[in-house]
Formats: structure tokens, sequence, C-alpha cells
């Protein structure tokens, strides 16, 4: 069994005129099954308005399905008996790292979600402490988060998330208003958050390359899911991919482009390294 | 000139004082403000002073930077002061056409400027001796009784430790906007006092904009991690007592059960006499 599960997930958006009156229903989200693995590194894909984020807030109970069904470790998000041990177990990041920071200094903005839990005040300390040793920001507990970058903040911000011991962690685009250090500050962090503390992670991103780095992707489209599978087998398809305005990597679209033009290259390479090897033991 | 602003400066030396539970600095300071209104001869006053000195002292904040919080009430000050000399009935000292002014006006004005300098500056040693943080702490657990009269205590200083951490990024943001406009051909500091009023539409609109989705924004955050009121929460800093904490309110007893004394062992002798 997953530890994120949605079935037949559907959420309706609707649309109301001046005077309350709806005009149009949209379904942001349309039927959506996905069974996520404990452990894994999840990527979801999406173009904007593809019903991405939408889908990300209800593994949070922040929005409760239409139709269907969201589990979180077995608990129905429906479940308001349930609620808090779901967003307990399912921890969210934002996009923006200034709007989701609590605290006027580091350490307390991480401690912010276990002193909601009810945590002994010792036990606070020591997952402070663990959580920001995790995220390579101990040297600035004492800090105030306006005094950080937009990539140590968003490490800030995934402290406060770890501290509260989540088995999955949900990242609504979290690289999207920071620079490219910044960027790849905090998917190592991820990364390594997943490899070490063995964390679920769920990934919602528009970057191709930092989707490679997943064990799976879901690609969704207007609502509905449509691509399911590794990397090599998502990228490898790049037409598909171009008809939903989707890019691929670099380096697969020029396979892509090479085998078009009578070069046979494997069409599922991912980073510049592997199209390199592939290309030299051709000539 | 925006980052000229600072509310709730803090100024930090590591005093004695910097160190008390912040709920001991709050009561000191409501119980301070009391005795000066309580204090209505100068022998009061005297004490109400000498005390201040001595917890500034103690406090190792410079005389100076204290003394520039003043600069804000000047106008008020003066104003009163005015009003004292000139429009208080009394004994006649001068007086030219209708304009008189009288000896119980000026010990009036004399009083009330004390006052209100003894108020501001031990108001602003309180806010300078008291990060913001534990300021809002100490209002939540020193004032909790007033739950019982439905008042929103924890929410209340939710809401103000949130206004402190966005004040800066506001600022900010404030800046960003003035320069686009001003980029576009805005001007802030041209024209009338009503035109710059005006002026400052196409920066508050945006800014407002912005503010209310930040706090939308920041609401989910928290909710996503289980923010559900003060209920059951635990503290990362709970505020103890300490032994320096009651030796404080002892002083700040003794020194309430003086000014009483001072007022009526005045009235009783010197009035009378």
């Amino acid at each position: 069994m997953g530890i994120v599960r949605t079935k037949d997930l559907v959420y309706e958006y609707i649309k109301r005129d001046e005077d309350g009156n709806v005009e149009a229903v949209n379904k942001a989200v349309d039927n959506v099954n996905i069974d996520i693995e404990p452990g894994q590194f999840i990527a979801i894909l999406g173009h904007n308005g593809s019903g991405k984020s939408t889908l990300a807030k209800h593994i949070n109970a922040l929005l409760l399905p239409t139709e269907g069904a969201v589990y979180v470790e077995d608990m129905s998000t429906q479940d308001e008996d349930k609620l808090w041990d779901i967003r307990q177990n399912a921890g969210m990041i934002f996009q923006n790292p200034d709007n989701q920071i609590i605290g006027t200094v580091v350490q307390e903005d991480v401690g912010f979600g276990p002193e909601n839990l009810g945590v002994p005040t010792d036990e606070i300390w020591q997952r402070v402490g663990d959580a920001l040793e995790a995220v390579g920001m101990t040297a600035y507990r004492e800090y105030s988060p306006n005094k950080l970058s937009g990539g140590q903040k968003q490490r800030v911000a995934i402290a406060g998330v770890v501290a509260m011991k989540p088995k999955c962690i949900i990242m609504d685009e979290p690289t999207a208003m920071l620079d490219p250090n910044g960027r790849r500050e905090v998917i190592n962090t991820v990364m390594e958050l997943n490899r070490k503390e063995k964390v679920t992670i769920i990934l919602i991103t528009h970057y191709m390359d930092e989707a490679a780095r997943a064990d799976k992707i879901f690609v969704m489209d207007k609502g509905k899911v449509v691509m399911e599978g590794t990397p090599r087998e998502i990228f490898s398809q790049v037409e598909k991919m171009q008809a939903i305005r989707l890019d691929v990597p670099q380096a697969t679209e020029l396979a892509y482009m090479l085998n078009k033009s009578g070069i046979p290259v494997p069409q599922d390479v991912l980073t510049p390294e592997e199209l390199v090897d592939e290309l030299c033991r051709l000539y | 000139m925006l980052k000229d602003i600072t509310i709730g400066q803090y100024y930090p030396t590591g005093s004695a004082i910097h160190k008390l539970d912040p709920r001991v600095k709050l009561f000191g300071t409501i119980l301070y403000i009391v005795t000066l209104f309580i204090a209505r001869n100068p022998v009061v006053y005297i004490l109400a002073a000498a005390f201040l000195f001595t917890c500034i002292g103690i406090a190792k904040v410079p005389l100076k930077y204290i003394l520039r919080g003043l600069k804000t009430i000047m106008i008020i000050l003066a104003f009163s002061l005015i009003f004292n000399i000139f429009f208080t009935e009394g004994r006649v000292l001068v007086q030219f056409w209708k304009i008189k002014i009288t000896y119980e006006g000026i010990i009036q004005a004399v009083y009330m400027g004390i006052r209100l300098i003894l108020l501001i500056i031990g108001s602003s040693l309180m806010t300078l001796t008291t990060t913001p943080n534990d300021l809002t702490d100490g209002m939540e657990k020193g004032l909790r009784f007033l739950t019982v009269i439905k008042i929103p205590v924890h929410e209340v200083a939710m809401m103000m430790s949130i206004a402190l951490r966005f004040i800066p990024i506001l600022m900010e943001e404030t800046d960003k906007i003035m320069k686009a406009q001003t980029a576009r051909g805005a001007s802030f500091d041209e024209g009338n006092f009503f035109k710059r009023i005006k002026a400052l539409i196409p920066i508050l609109v945006p800014l407002f904009i912005s503010a209310i989705r930040r706090a939308y924004d920041l609401a989910t955050a928290m909710e996503a991690r289980c923010y559900r009121g003060g209920k059951g929460r635990t503290k990362m800093k709970p505020l103890k007592y300490g032994k320096k904490d009651g030796l404080a309110y002892i002083i700040l007893f003794a020194y309430l059960g003086l000014i009483i004394a001072a007022r009526i062992l005045w009235n009783k002798f010197v009035q009378v006499g």
C-alpha cells in the first residue's frame, strides 16, 4: 500500500460572476489516480493551470475532494479527526519562502511546527537542532530570516517541516522564485533528505532537470495525469511532451533530433554526459 | 528613508534589566505610569525621576539614545505646556489684554511636562531592553487572565509577532513599488500637502494587494504546519520566573509604597502647613 494514494480524485473549481451565479465549472483535477510508495522521490510536471498545485494541496488536506478520495497513510483527508495527523505526516513547502516563515528568528520558525503539535519544550530544541542540521543551516539558527538568501530561506522552511517529523514532504514549486544557486541548494537538500532520512518527496516543478533526478514522474495536463513513469520513460517520448507544451532536458532533445536526422543514438539519455558517452560509442 | 523607521527598537547590553522576565517589565511599566499620575507634588516627581534614572543606569542604555525618543513628542509637549500656562484659572501673575498667565498655570504646565517626559522615557526603556518577541510572549502569558472576558490574547500576541516579522518585508516592498512608480514618472515630493497625499495612492494600492496576498499565503502555510490557535500549543521558550524577577517585583512594590507614602505625607504636612 502506498503512503499517498488518490482514488478517482476530482476537484471542481466554480467560477462565479459578480452576482454569484455559476458561470462555469472547471475541473482543476479530473479523475486522478496515483499511488506513491514510501521513500520515493516523485516529480509532478505540468504546465501552468494543469492542476498540479491543486493536487498538492489535496495531499495536505488544505483542499478537500469534490469527488473521490485522498489517502495519506491510509487516513482519508475527509476524516476531520485525522486532519492534524495528516498535516503532520504530509508536510508542505510553498513557492514563496517569505510568505511561509512565521518566526522572527530562524530557530523559532523551525520550532513553530513542533510547538503546534504540543511537543514538550526539551524535545522541541532537540528537533530544531536536528532539523537545522539536516538542511545544513545550523550556523544560521540565531539569524533573522530577513537576512538570508532565497535558497537559505527555503531551506529554513524545509527544516520547519522536517522538525514535525513528516513521512512525506510535498513541495509546490519550491525553486520557482530562486536564482540558479538557490535552486541547486534546495534540490540537493531535498535529495539528501530523501536518501538519508528516507522521507518521501513529492516535488512539483516545471524545471526538467529537477524532474530528471526523480524516481518517478507524473505528467499532468488539463487536470488529468497523462503520463506516468521513470524519467527515462517519460522524456524519451519527446513528441508527446511537446504536444502538451512541455520541454524535455536539453540532452534528450538533442538525442531526439540526432535520431531524426539519421544518427542512431538511444533516445532515453538524460544528461549531457550520457549523450557524450553514447556518441563516443558510435564513432 | 524608510529604513530609518524602527519600531520596537532594541538596545542589547545584556544588563540585569535586559534579563528580567518580560512580564516583570510590562507590569513595572504600567505601575510606573500609574505612579506618575498619582504624583501631585515635587517630592513624588523627584522620587519617580530618581527611580527611572537608576533603572536606566542599571540597564546601561546610553541616556542620549533614550532622549532621542523624546523628539517625536515635542509637539504634544509644546501644546500641553501652552494650554496649561494660558488656560488655567488662578492667581494672575502677568496679564495683557485677555491673555493671562497664572501661578497655578505654570505649576500645572511644569508638572504636565515632567509627567509626559518621564512617561515616554519609562516606556521606551521597556522597549529598549526587551526584544519584540519577548514582549509578545510576555503579553501572551501575563495577560492570559483577559481570556476570561473573551479577549483572544493568544491570537493578538500572534498577530503582533507576525506583524513585527513582516515590517521589514513590507518596507522593502514599499521601496520597490516607489521605485517602480518613479520609473513611470510619478513624483512623491512635489506639490502641496494634499497633492503629496494623493501621490501616495499608487503606492498604497499595490502595497495593500500584496500584503493581503501575503497574508493569505501565510495563513495557508500556518495551517499546513498544524497551527490551530493557542490550545494545546507548547512553547519553545516558556517563560519562567526566576529569583531576580521576584526581587524586581519586591523593588517595584517598595517603590509604589514609597510614592504613596510621599503623597500622603506631603498632603498632611506641607499643604496644610
